[in-house]
């Protein structure tokens, strides 16, 4: 198939053309790419953080006797990379999932863009622009990994049911913009060669690249990742961060992500949030918790 | 008739303009753009140059693989009379330094984010280099570096200047003559710095031109082209042969995707090196063993025939009937199948070069029905030398000389060529001009090797390599250590091997295993490792490798000249040798003096008789940190051969 258009002269929006997967295939396999986290850094003073754009209020939820979150406070802003740490079951994954709605807080109210909620409803969110990842993966496996992105535009597919069926009319035309814009998702997160592999033959680092496309196909504007580097070697942490990195640069996308390795989350955030046994124990920058002593005893453990 | 690059680019728009030039996959569609778009695309690329001060006779590195808008900047570069020199782009930074500074390069296309950092880590050194133009803009948009300047801003300020001006463009395409430098190319150099082979229009395209004589390439050919572009062959393939011919060159969506776009657009005229279509028919054998047993007997049955009668109907020569239908039955069945899934179904020509290529993987291609062959030529050269005609292939020769080329072999076997191909010189460096480039216009090769009684060359290896042993039971004998390590490499489960010999009483070699093919071997057999220095050192490993190179060694005792070279001792390495650690060219040669430097315990202790030996290697990654790999070596005996001759 081809087509004569617009590459003689490809305009600069838009996702950049031509990313290329890093030349990662020779010297052992043990050589990691010269790009990531650093280039990030470059980039990250030049970059404008607006105003809050979601606002968690004394949010408290129990599961019967046990308390998963209490009183919790903390604000994201808009562009910026916001990341929750904490030790396990300090209570991460259930702030995410309140704030998308999978959990229903018992007390305290969520506010997205002006618009004040006490509990969230999933559909609503995701509807309002809020995408997450998940850390154990919610893939359809048998699936290829086209298929999978795709279902990311599920909320803006707009033809009815029949049509899609069939493929015709307005559903085929519509179809092919929403699988272009999958494409530059594909592209963008350089995972051209395995387009149309079904996603379960993939290595785990590469699906969790999946696992974020799908998120991303769903243009949020705000994208919720919940470990999205747990169980990767070091490359793949790396590419893991350059992405992350390039979402929030390029797309202008905000970031809440939880995240274990220390290391990656002082890196690449501009705020961090602490939490332990579903208390807030810490909120600042990287710097400020770093030497925020609460936090260091929940890490490291104090002498009493 | 002679012409120029640009020149030839002119006539395709003009006679051709909606035909495609290039193809590009992108969000996964090939996307074409034609001569008249290509024109188009360089004359505001050249006027922007042009602008930013680019003059005649001005050098401009280009960095990169292999894209449409990579090619439209150096024919842009070229329209100007200026001198684009492609490099390799998975070199690291500091290997740029020489070359820009040697050529006083000002001007440079960098293809992405990965190019532009090397291009400034290397500034300090090189002050000079400024502008900077990069095609992708990933991760670029917020680097404030002074001279570093989109692509996409170059087209817009060179189509403005070309509405002011329309005529330029052509007025400084005319003003360039074809025996104008048109690229440069730097060779990898397996000692020193490397050299700048200067090739002119002239040189290139008569070269390009004589070999698609030979081939009968028209404009209807389609190639892919994904190996370097700062490699002459690719340069010759996708762009030399490109404008004389005027056919398709379609570049892959990225490197992780050759294969994939390789089935995609199936060409027709293909190159590759042995070490691509070994790689190719690997992967095909891994997926034959777990196909079901009734694939499995067929694809053996029917390889069985065309290892019989293959090679003969490619030769040309009569085969029976009950063959030839066999063969048919074959075709449809495996052979067909076969090369559709390589994506080599609509191949008229292959080649390769650059290595020797193992007998049983030359064989098996021609015997599938894909006309593969052999040529001979080096970047001073412009490539095309000598090569095999259609039905003349053979895995040992590289074959005959083509037209415009004459062929002589001095006293000490060094193959000595004249042809309208060669260099114009080597930049800046007329001692290693002189020397291989005598006042009496031969080119002195560096390669020994002599014609056979077809009048096919033969190489032997490089001249300075070829040695003597001294002392021992071939004391004296003849020493052609590349000779016997692609005998070695011809076997699947050994990667690389480095042999040494000359001036000393016997052959001793460090090999590297294939850790796929080794790999795999392990699990078939349930032999657990932990890796690659784990798996390399496995006592089960050293008799299979044992067994390689005891073959090697009868294969050798049969060759009156060659007998001894036969390998005594052997040991393999801990880690496989790479470029990014010195100890390959670029083009993936081994540096065998560099080698025995950096391992100079386990030579010493090959010849000195040791059984085991502790070596520690410092490693740098590809982002330019260091570790370090160290391991207790054994070290094996290999039983040698009375050579035929003296036993008879």
């Amino acid at each position: 198939m081809t087509t004569t258009q617009a590459n003689a002269d490809r305009s600069a929006a838009g996702p950049s053309p031509g990313a290329k997967a890093p030349g990662t295939s020779e010297a052992q396999g043990v050589a990691a790419h010269g790009g990531s986290v650093v280039h990030g850094v470059t980039s990250v003073g030049a970059k404008k953080i607006g105003d809050v754009i979601l606002d968690v209020k004394n949010i408290s939820l129990a599961f019967g006797g046990v308390k998963a979150l209490a009183d919790i406070s903390f604000d994201v802003r808009e562009h910026e990379v916001r990341a929750i740490i904490g030790p396990n079951g300090a209570g991460k994954s259930s702030l995410l999932n309140c704030i998308n709605g999978v959990y229903t807080p018992q007390h305290g109210t969520i506010t997205f863009r002006g618009q004040t909620f006490g509990h969230m409803d999933s559909h609503q969110v995701a509807t309002m622009g809020i995408a997450r990842t998940f850390q154990n993966l919610a893939l359809f496996k048998g699936m290829s990994v086209i298929d999978n992105i795709m279902t990311g535009r599920n909320l803006r597919m707009k033809s009815n049911l029949f049509l899609q069926a069939l493929r015709i009319g307005p559903a085929e035309k519509e179809e092919m913009r929403h699988r272009e814009f999958v494409e530059h998702i594909i592209d963008f997160l350089e995972i051209q060669p395995y387009r149309k592999t079904p996603v379960g033959q993939l290595p785990y680092g590469l699906q969790k690249r999946v696992d974020l496309g799908r998120a991303l196909a769903m243009e949020p504007q705000v994208l919720l990742l919940d470990e999205p580097m747990a169980g990767m070697n070091l490359e793949e942490k790396q590419d893991m961060c350059r992405f992350v990195l390039d979402i929030n640069d390029e797309y202008g996308t905000t970031v809440v992500l939880i995240e274990h390795d220390m290391g990656v989350v002082m890196d690449i955030s501009d705020r961090v949030v602490v939490l332990d046994y579903g208390r807030k124990i810490g909120d600042g920058t990287p710097d400020d918790v770093r030497n925020n002593p609460e936090v260091i005893s929940a890490y490291l453990g104090t002498s009493h | 008739m002679q012409t120029t690059f640009p020149r030839l680019l002119l006539k395709h728009a003009a006679e051709r303009t909606a035909a495609p030039a290039m193809r590009e996959k992108e969000y996964g569609i090939w996307q074409a753009l034609s001569w008249g778009q290509l024109a188009g695309m360089v004359q505001a690329l050249a006027c922007g140059l042009h602008q930013a001060g680019f003059r005649r006779g001005d050098h401009m590195v280009v960095v990169g693989a292999n894209r449409p808008r990579l090619y439209a900047t150096m024919l842009a570069a070229q329209s100007l009379g200026g001198i684009p020199i492609p490099l390799y782009q998975d070199a690291a930074a500091t290997e740029y330094i020489f070359p820009i500074n040697n050529a006083e390069v000002r001007f440079a296309f960098a293809e992405d984010q990965e190019q532009v950092d090397k291009l400034l880590e290397i500034r300090a050194q090189c002050p000079q280099l400024s502008p900077i133009y990069f095609d992708d803009p990933r991760g670029l948009r917020n680097y404030l570096e002074p001279g570093l300047t989109s692509l996409d801003v170059l087209l817009e300020l060179g189509r403005a200047f070309a509405l002011k001006q329309p005529d330029f463009f052509k007025t400084e395409i005319d003003k360039a003559r074809p025996d104008d430098v048109a690229a440069m190319f730097f060779t990898s150099g397996t000692t020193g710095h490397p050299k700048g082979v200067v090739h002119t229009h002239d040189s290139l395209l008569d070269r390009a031109r004589a070999g698609a004589e030979f081939d009968q390439l028209t404009a209807r050919e389609e190639v892919l082209a994904y190996l370097p572009p700062a490699w002459i062959g690719q340069n010759i393939f996708s762009y030399a042969q490109w404008l004389a011919c005027g056919y398709v060159v379609n570049c892959p969506e990225s490197a992780s995707t050759v294969t994939i776009d390789l089935k995609e657009v199936g060409p027709s005229y293909y190159f590759a090196p042995p070490r691509v279509f070994e790689g190719l028919l690997t992967s095909v054998m891994i997926r034959m063993e777990d196909a079901s047993a009734l694939k499995r007997r067929m694809f053996q049955y029917f390889m069985a025939v065309a290892q019989r009668v293959g090679p003969a109907r490619m030769d040309g020569k009569p085969v029976g009937l009950l063959d030839r239908l066999l063969y048919a039955l074959g075709n449809g069945l495996v052979y067909g199948p076969l090369r559709n899934n390589l994506g080599l179904s609509r191949v008229r020509v292959a080649y390769t070069a650059g290595e020797a290529i193992g007998p049983d993987l030359f064989r098996f291609y021609r015997s599938i029905g894909i006309n593969l062959k052999q040529l001979y030529g080096s970047t001073e050269t412009a490539v095309f030398v000598c090569l095999q005609p259609d039905h003349e292939a053979r895995a040992d020769t590289v074959g005959i000389p083509i037209h415009g080329v004459e062929i002589k072999v001095a006293e000490n076997g060094e193959i000595l060529v004249k042809s309208p191909g060669l260099l114009k010189e080597y930049y800046k460096n007329p001692e290693a001009t002189a020397e291989a480039l005598t006042s009496d216009g031969w080119y002195h090769t560096n390669d020994a090797g002599f014609i056979d009684a077809h009048g096919h060359l033969k190489i032997i290896d490089r001249v300075k390599d070829v040695g003597r042993l001294q002392g021992g039971a071939f004391d004296a004998a003849m020493f052609a250590p590349k000779y016997v390590e692609n005998k070695l490499k011809f076997f699947p489960y050994i990667k690389e091997a480095v042999a040494y010999g000359d001036g000393r009483e016997k052959v001793c070699v460090l090999i590297n295993i294939d850790f796929d093919a080794v790999g795999n071997w392990a699990e078939r057999r349930n032999l657990p490792y932990a890796g690659y220095t784990d798996l390399a050192q496995k006592p089960e490993v050293y008799q299979l490798i044992k067994d390689c190179v005891e073959k090697v060694n009868a294969d050798l005792s049969k060759d009156e000249l060659l007998a001894g070279s036969q390998i005594s001792r052997f040991l393999i390495l801990h880690k496989e040798l790479d470029a990014d650690d010195g100890e390959l060219t670029r083009t993936n040669k081994v540096r065998r003096g560099f080698i025995a430097d950096k391992y100079q315990p386990l030579v010493d202790a090959l010849y000195g008789g040791k059984t085991e030996q502790f070596i520690e290697t410092v490693v740098k990654f590809e982002d330019g940190r260091s570790g370090s790999v160290s391991a207790t070596l054994r070290i094996e005996d290999a039983q040698t051969f009375t050579p035929l001759k003296a036993a008879a």
